[in-house]
């Protein structure tokens, strides 16, 4: 690995001189020697390529050991196909709860000036902090045979727990604070004051929203979406936790990970896990992407 | 349309944003709120726009009870100082949004909308840039779609905040002149806020003055300038030299010394004496009611400065034409040729 | 504030969204968060301490929070290496490695779990050469160690990173132009400046690691006393059906990391209070 100085262009002697002396100058300030620079890299790189980049390599190395065919087949069994349908279905539920959510909690903080605020995101902040396992405990104890919901549940026939509607809400619980997070920020820099204009020119509450606000956080929105989503997806010990492991039933793709792990399904098992790989390196992509743009959105000259 | 405002009052925590503030404004007039900042002129102008709401007092349009409505339906035009235009919109949508927003019962239609679109982009001499977006246009290019927009509700009275605050100085007073012709031309009841006195006293046909969430004073542009109501009126407009003097038994006190002005009416103790630079004629020593001795001068475009020490103590700046021969060094009598006493 | 004020705010919707934000907040997050302190409140403090004390529970305990604290520091110490090499040098791939750091941050666990345990096994591209160097990784408290390293590298990166570019080039050429060796003027003026972000990243990324479970319970071995991490515990406890056992040690994992929040929060406030405003 070596350093590159840019240089670009012919360069007249005394140029390069001149240059050399500046480079001087500044490296002497600023940087380290050579030698330095190489080992903080190497190590930086090595570091990142042992403990990042092999564990994503052996995800599909081992998910096409066996050959495309295995692989293919391994995808299409009626098994994969349910944990694919219900980990869209999930996925879908919780990411379009958090986006209502996060629009309305986003308005009410962003816009307004009240007492508390700072608690307010505290709060929405908590599952960050709580162990995933904490985050399907708590739902079993609410809703659980022993729960505090349990009975009545049980008399109206009412099934949460190790169904559809637990995992649904372990998973919002734990992709609570994405959409939130990435808007509030946003829309406190952006100020009221084109609100305000909007509404002096006759506009309605819901006009100025849809009109004004939202397409100013578009980006903002689909960011907050994309992180969402992605951990909606890949959610594992929450949804464990609350999802009974029913086979076909209850079992999201990363739940099926781990039964085919267990059971040697090594194939079976990468081939799923490398799906969800797949989606972490579309997410991070579209996330750089979503990150230039939210950048360029800020107009420097406006203020 | 008129304005009128009766005691109003606003508070921000601690802070008396509005402190009892009362005015009327007449139909086609264009007046300006003129203060230093945290006086409270823009709290006033969001007040009547219906973006702040005041703890107590009210607020009249044509007569009608204006806190009975939002902003939505004060129908009110207003300039924000950054312009607030819609990043995400042409100019064209812009000034289309206030039209296109309208319910639908009343809403004109797309050829009526383009209609007076263009008709305002004429108006402001912008219909060029009607597909740039606001980060495409200049300051004062802003500025002014950000009036167009504001009048394409066709508002009932105008309101602009710091409209050139942003602006460098030489576009400011270009702007100055047009807004001048221009409200002539359209002749709508407006309200700016400016902190620039020269602003205030260009443009507008008459000029309130406030200071610390009160009016100081109301009058034309003339008024304000040549008799200031208030010590703080003279010192904030124009430049003026102030010196502590003492009234007692119908005398005016500098220090020990007596001065030869009149102090009919002025209660007597300690008071402020306020004179403009340019009002200080100069005279041989021993002439008019001050004696001083010039320290140094330099020249100030039209007219010369003069640092004078009074042979009280003070040092205070004077202007005089530069015809006049002041050297340093030189000894010189003072008479202020219009001048004011405010008690305090 | 008077009547009319409150009554009135210039833009609509406040007391429907407030509303709205307070309820869902409350159902979803809240509520089902007091249920679990609600639930530990219906032990005795003799259960509660006898579950805690007990000698799985105990080491459990142990094992989550020593190996997190140790796989903190370790991404304390590499995380500010690849920051500065990431910020201040150029390299071919710097983007590319830039933002592969996000990589534990948005791979499922349960898939950096199976991909570290095939890399660690025995007969795995790493692990095979570490076993012959009689050094075995998988299926020991070694194997969670480096799970909760590869779960933490993103926190102590992406909180010291923009703290390093926004940092003033003048104060280094000040100390410079003063006379500071390069190392003194990195230990002495810019450490200093990154200690608030250092610390930060080091307490985001031990409160990840404490509650992590899907990259480690692959890689762990799950032997009970040696390589059972806590929130393991809690879910072999639940699927006995010993809720208050997994209560009383969710409770304790819980309070541990609203502390570290709490904290970071101090932290986050005192550090841009230093700052003064641009």
């Amino acid at each position: 690995m070596t350093v590159q100085i840019a240089h670009s262009g012919p360069v007249t002697s005394s140029d390069e001189k001149a240059r050399a002396r500046e480079a001087l100058a500044r490296n002497s300030l600023r940087t380290e020697p050579k030698a330095v620079r190489i080992v903080v890299i190497a190590i930086a790189v090595a570091f990142l390529t042992i403990f990042v980049v092999l564990p994503l390599v052996v995800v599909f190395a081992h998910a096409f050991s066996k050959g495309i065919a295995a692989y293919l087949a391994a995808l299409a069994e009626p098994e994969a196909l349910a944990a694919i349908r219900l980990t869209l279905l999930v996925a879908a539920i919780s990411v379009g709860l958090n986006l209502v959510f996060g629009l309305v909690a986003a308005w009410a903080i962003a816009k307004f000036d009240f007492p508390g605020k700072t608690f307010l995101i505290t709060l929405i902040d908590l599952p960050f902090s709580v162990s995933p396992v904490i985050s399907g405990l708590v739902f079993v104890l609410l809703f659980g045979a022993q729960g505090y919901l349990g009975g009545w549940l049980r008399d109206h026939d009412i099934q949460i727990l190790f169904a559809v509607p637990g995992i649904a809400l372990a998973t919002t619980f734990v992709t609570f604070p994405f959409v939130a997070r990435a808007l509030i920020p946003l829309m406190q820099e952006q100020g009221t004051q084109e609100e305000e204009a909007a509404i002096s020119l006759g506009a309605s509450g819901l006009q100025t929203f849809f009109r004004v606000t939202l397409p100013n956080i578009k980006w903002g929105v689909l960011y907050g979406v994309l992180l969402c989503n992605a951990r909606a997806m890949g959610e594992f010990g929450a949804v464990s936790v609350v999802s009974g492991h029913i086979r076909g039933e209850t079992n999201t793709m990363p739940l099926l990970v781990e039964i085919l792990y267990d059971e040697y399904q090594f194939v079976a098992a990468f081939a799923i896990a490398s799906l969800l790989a797949m989606l972490a390196l579309i997410t991070l992509i579209a996330k750089t992407v979503l990150e230039r743009h939210l950048d360029e959105g800020q107009d420097p000259s406006d203020h | 349309m008129t304005i009128e405002v009766r005691n109003l009052v606003k508070t921000f925590g601690s802070f008396k944003a509005l402190d009892g503030v009362d005015l009327k404004v007449d139909s086609g007039e264009l007046v300006a709120l003129l203060g230093p900042s945290g006086s409270g002129k823009t709290t006033l102008l969001r007040i009547v726009a219906g973006l702040d709401w005041p703890d107590s007092g009210e607020v009249l349009i044509n007569g009608e009870d204006a806190l009975a409505q939002g902003a939505r339906e004060r129908h009110v035009g207003f300039v924000f100082q950054h312009y607030a235009l819609f990043r995400h919109m042409t100019v064209f949508e812009n000034v289309a949004f206030g039209l296109r927003v309208q319910p639908r019962a009343v809403r004109k239609d797309e050829a009526a909308i383009r209609a007076r679109v263009k008709e305002l982009l004429d108006l402001v001499q912008l219909d060029w840039l009607a597909d740039r977006y606001p980060g495409q246009l200049s300051g004062g290019q802003r500025q002014r779609i950000a009036l167009a927009r504001a009048l394409a509700i066709e508002p009932r009275i105008l309101l602009l905040d710091e409209p050139f605050g942003a602006l460098d100085a030489k576009v400011r007073k270009e702007l100055r002149k047009w807004l001048r012709a221009l409200h002539r031309e359209i002749s709508v009841t407006s309200i700016f806020v400016t902190h620039d006195q020269e602003e205030a006293l260009e443009v507008a046909n008459r000029v309130v003055v406030m200071d610390k969430g009160r009016i100081e004073q109301i009058g034309s542009p003339d008024d304000v300038y040549d008799n200031p109501a208030t010590a703080f009126v003279h010192g904030f407009i124009g430049e003026s030299i102030v010196l502590p003097v003492e009234v007692a038994n119908g005398t005016v006190r500098l220090g020990d010394r007596p001065l030869d002005l009149a102090a009919g009416g002025l209660a007597p103790g300690a008071s402020r004496l306020f004179v403009r630079r340019h009002d200080m004629l100069v005279g041989p020593p021993g002439s008019g009611a001050f004696e001083g001795a010039i320290r140094h001068v330099r020249n100030f475009g039209p007219v010369q400065r003069a640092e004078v020490a009074l042979s009280g103590g003070q040092t205070i700046e004077i202007d005089a034409p530069r015809d006049r021969e002041l050297r340093a060094g030189d000894t010189i009598g003072l008479e202020p040729r219009r001048y004011r006493i405010f008690a305090g | 504030m008077s009547a009319v004020a409150a009554r009135r705010r210039t833009l609509p919707g406040f007391g429907l969204t407030m509303g709205l934000t307070l309820t869902w907040l409350s159902v979803i997050i809240l509520i089902p968060l007091a249920g679990l302190f609600l639930k530990s409140l219906e032990l005795s403090p003799e259960q509660f301490w006898n579950i805690l004390s007990s000698r799985r529970t105990l080491n459990a305990l142990r094992v989550s929070f020593g190996l997190a604290f140790a796989a903190a520091c370790v991404n304390l110490v590499m995380g500010s290496i690849i920051v500065w090499a990431l910020v201040r040098y150029r390299f071919p791939g710097r983007r590319l490695f830039d933002a592969i750091v996000d990589v534990p941050f948005a791979l499922p666990t349960a898939v950096a779990g199976v991909a570290l345990t095939a890399l660690f096994a025995e007969k795995g591209w790493l692990g095979a050469p570490l076993a012959a160097l009689g050094i075995k990784v998988a299926f020991t408290p070694l194997g969670i160690f480096v799970a909760m390293i590869f779960i933490g590298i993103p926190f102590v990166v992406r909180t010291v990173q923009p703290v390093l570019q926004d940092l003033d080039p003048g104060i280094e050429e000040a100390a410079g132009s003063l006379g500071a060796s390069r190392w003194q003027t990195i230990i002495r003026v810019i450490l200093p400046s990154l200690a608030p972000a250092l610390l930060t990243g080091l307490a985001l990324a031990f409160a990840r690691a404490v509650g992590e479970y899907g990259s480690v319970i692959f890689i762990a071995g799950n032997l009970p006393n040696v390589s059972e991490i806590a929130p393991l515990l809690i879910v072999i406890r639940l699927s006995e059906f010993r809720y208050a056992d997994a209560t009383a040690i969710a409770v304790v994992m819980l309070v541990v990391s609203f502390v570290i929040i709490f904290a970071v929060n101090r932290l986050q406030r005192w550090a841009q209070s230093r700052i003064p405003a641009r």
